[in-house]
């Protein structure tokens, strides 16, 4: 039995290893995002508390944190409760398979991109309970908004991570990162890296996607009637998503820890260190475009999902299974 | 091995007091989210008996998915709350119908793992190798090779399902004015805003 505990207690302290430094850099990344924010729009962004600004999310998530926690009156309060704890579970579950380096990984599972993509898949819910729960019109509109285009969003997700498995031919995230020593596969699959981004943009609800919280619409869509600590943890759900979105990229499409090339000053640099500075090159680009990209209308945003993405993913798969077919390159598997 | 039996009755202990809930429990959308964590406990209880493929793809496919939908139309059709549960109150007209299919579901159920019990090589397949391959990979050498005609028609049977679904909703209306993406975005300035100097007291006149 005690040999039980002593495991259980290492799992524990290295999960808190784990979330303890992705929710500094959400922190940090809020910071970034609203700096970037305002450099884009010639203002300074946040930069009086502490120095550059950096201890802003801080002070910010301080003052959530001592709010007063409304629950409107006809809402119904488990869901309603229950529902920014959802999001922000789901957002932080997902990094316990993302390698940060060849053994840097909390669990190294056969099926990683399955379970980063069912993780991602259930973060609807966080959303629909939100906007369900809250009893109001403006909620609700933006929870049927956010789930209608995350789940259409996915589909062409799902097939562009079955491009990047036909190269691969594991459903390990390492293997998949081993992949890619070569030649990474934003070379040859650059239309799906687009693709993908773009998708994540939507399904992350990130502008030009942010109809669910549409504030010209909406007011501030399923996070309307929410305040005080349970609308930072939406917040803190979201920007972890956001992270999580970045990493996922950057392992699929970038190489993940690998170099930038297998040469002597580039590959003395630690492998955790290139997959952060890879994850934030992917961050400033998602930033980058919140700053300058004009919100889609939401027939446009559905006929992106449907008729041009999806359609050209699969054209592409099709294409990527018959260049590795008659090439001869498709992935050996060693039985 | 304590650790995972503890593990394995924590999760048929959830699966099977929230398939009860999801009969039970008065509000439709409770329902809902209650036969989310039967899937959820299901997918978890297939990771632990090795089939990890199968628990992810229950997970993205029906709590992904399918949930979704449910809980979508649940929300939308505003169902009021149950009024009378099954043992509570008056006697529902549903239990002989539910009786009759949960009994021929076990029926099924009985014949197709009997069958399995008694013949054992009636789902062998010859490309199927005892190896220590991971299970995505053993399903994948089935599913291309000895499976493909059935895999090929499940395909064909749900792109027919989802062209039927879509021909059902589908009707045309008339007078209802539509947006044409090609016009909207090939519009140039030049010959959609026309810049006017307006004489005092004279206005201006709109040709529409």
């Amino acid at each position: 039995m005690i040999e039980y505990l002593e495991i259980l207690g290492q799992e524990v302290y290295k999960i808190i290893f784990l979330l303890v430094p992705i929710l500094v850099s959400v922190a940090m990344i809020v910071w970034l995002d609203r700096r970037v924010w305002g450099l884009v729009q010639k203002r300074k962004g946040p930069n009086v508390v502490g120095p550059f600004g950096l201890f802003q999310t801080l002070a910010d998530a301080l003052k959530y944190i001592f709010k007063e926690i409304i629950i409107p009156a006809s809402a119904n309060k488990v869901v309603f409760i229950l529902a920014p704890i959802v999001t922000m579970t789901l957002a932080l579950v997902a990094w316990a398979v993302i390698p940060m380096s060849e053994d840097l990984v909390l669990a190294n599972i056969n099926v990683g991109i399955l379970y980063l993509f069912a993780i991602s898949s259930l973060g609807v819910y966080g959303i629909i309970m939100g906007g369900w729960a809250s009893n109001s019109k403006y909620p609700f509109l933006g929870a049927i908004r956010s789930a209608a285009q995350m789940v259409s969003y996915e589909v062409s997700i799902g097939i562009i991570i079955i491009n990047v498995l036909l190269c691969v031919g594991s459903l390990n995230l390492n293997d998949i990162v081993i992949a890619q020593k070569e030649l990474w596969f934003v070379i040859p699959l650059f239309p799906m890296f687009v693709i993908f981004f773009i998708s994540s943009l939507a399904e992350t609800n990130r502008p030009p996607f942010d109809l669910p919280e549409a504030e010209a619409e909406l007011v501030a869509g399923y996070q309307t009637e929410y305040s005080g600590m349970m609308y930072a943890m939406f917040w803190l759900g979201e920007y972890a998503n956001i992270l999580l979105m970045c990493a996922m990229g950057s392992i699929l499409f970038l190489g993940g820890w690998l170099p930038l090339m297998d040469i002597y000053p580039l590959n003395i640099i630690p492998a955790p260190i290139w997959m952060i500075l890879k994850i934030l090159f992917l961050f400033l680009l998602f930033a980058l475009i919140k700053a300058i990209v004009p919100r889609y209308r939401y027939d446009q945003l559905m006929r992106l999902g449907w008729k041009i993405f999806l359609p050209f993913s699969l054209i592409y798969l099709v294409l990527t299974a018959s260049f590795l077919f008659y090439f001869d390159k498709l992935p050996k598997v060693n039985i | 091995m304590i650790i995972h039996t503890i593990f394995f009755y924590f999760f048929s202990v959830i699966a099977i007091f929230s398939s009860l809930m999801v009969i039970t429990s008065r509000s439709t959308i409770n329902s809902v989210f209650f036969l989310i964590l039967d899937f959820i406990s299901v997918g978890c209880l297939f990771i632990m008996v090795g089939a990890e493929f199968l628990g992810m793809i229950l997970l993205i496919v029906y709590v992904g998915a399918v949930a979704v939908l449910f809980l979508f139309v649940v929300m939308m059709l505003n169902v009021a709350e149950q009024k009378q549960s099954w043992f509570i109150g008056k006697k529902s007209t549903h239990i002989p119908t539910g009786l009759i299919v949960s009994v021929l579901i076990l029926l099924e159920l009985l014949v197709v793992v009997g069958g399995w019990k008694y013949k054992e090589d009636l789902m062998s397949s010859s490309t199927l190798l005892l190896s220590n391959i991971s299970n995505t990979h053993q399903l994948g050498l089935v599913m291309y090779t000895d499976y493909i005609l059935y895999f090929q028609l499940a395909g064909i049977v749900l792109l027919l399902a989802m062209i039927g679904a879509i021909l059902l909703t589908f009707r045309e209306r008339i007078g209802v004015k539509k947006q044409s993406y090609l016009k909207q975005i090939s519009r140039s300035p030049s010959n959609a805003v026309e810049l006017i100097e307006v004489k005092s007291n004279q206005g201006v006149k709109i040709d529409d």
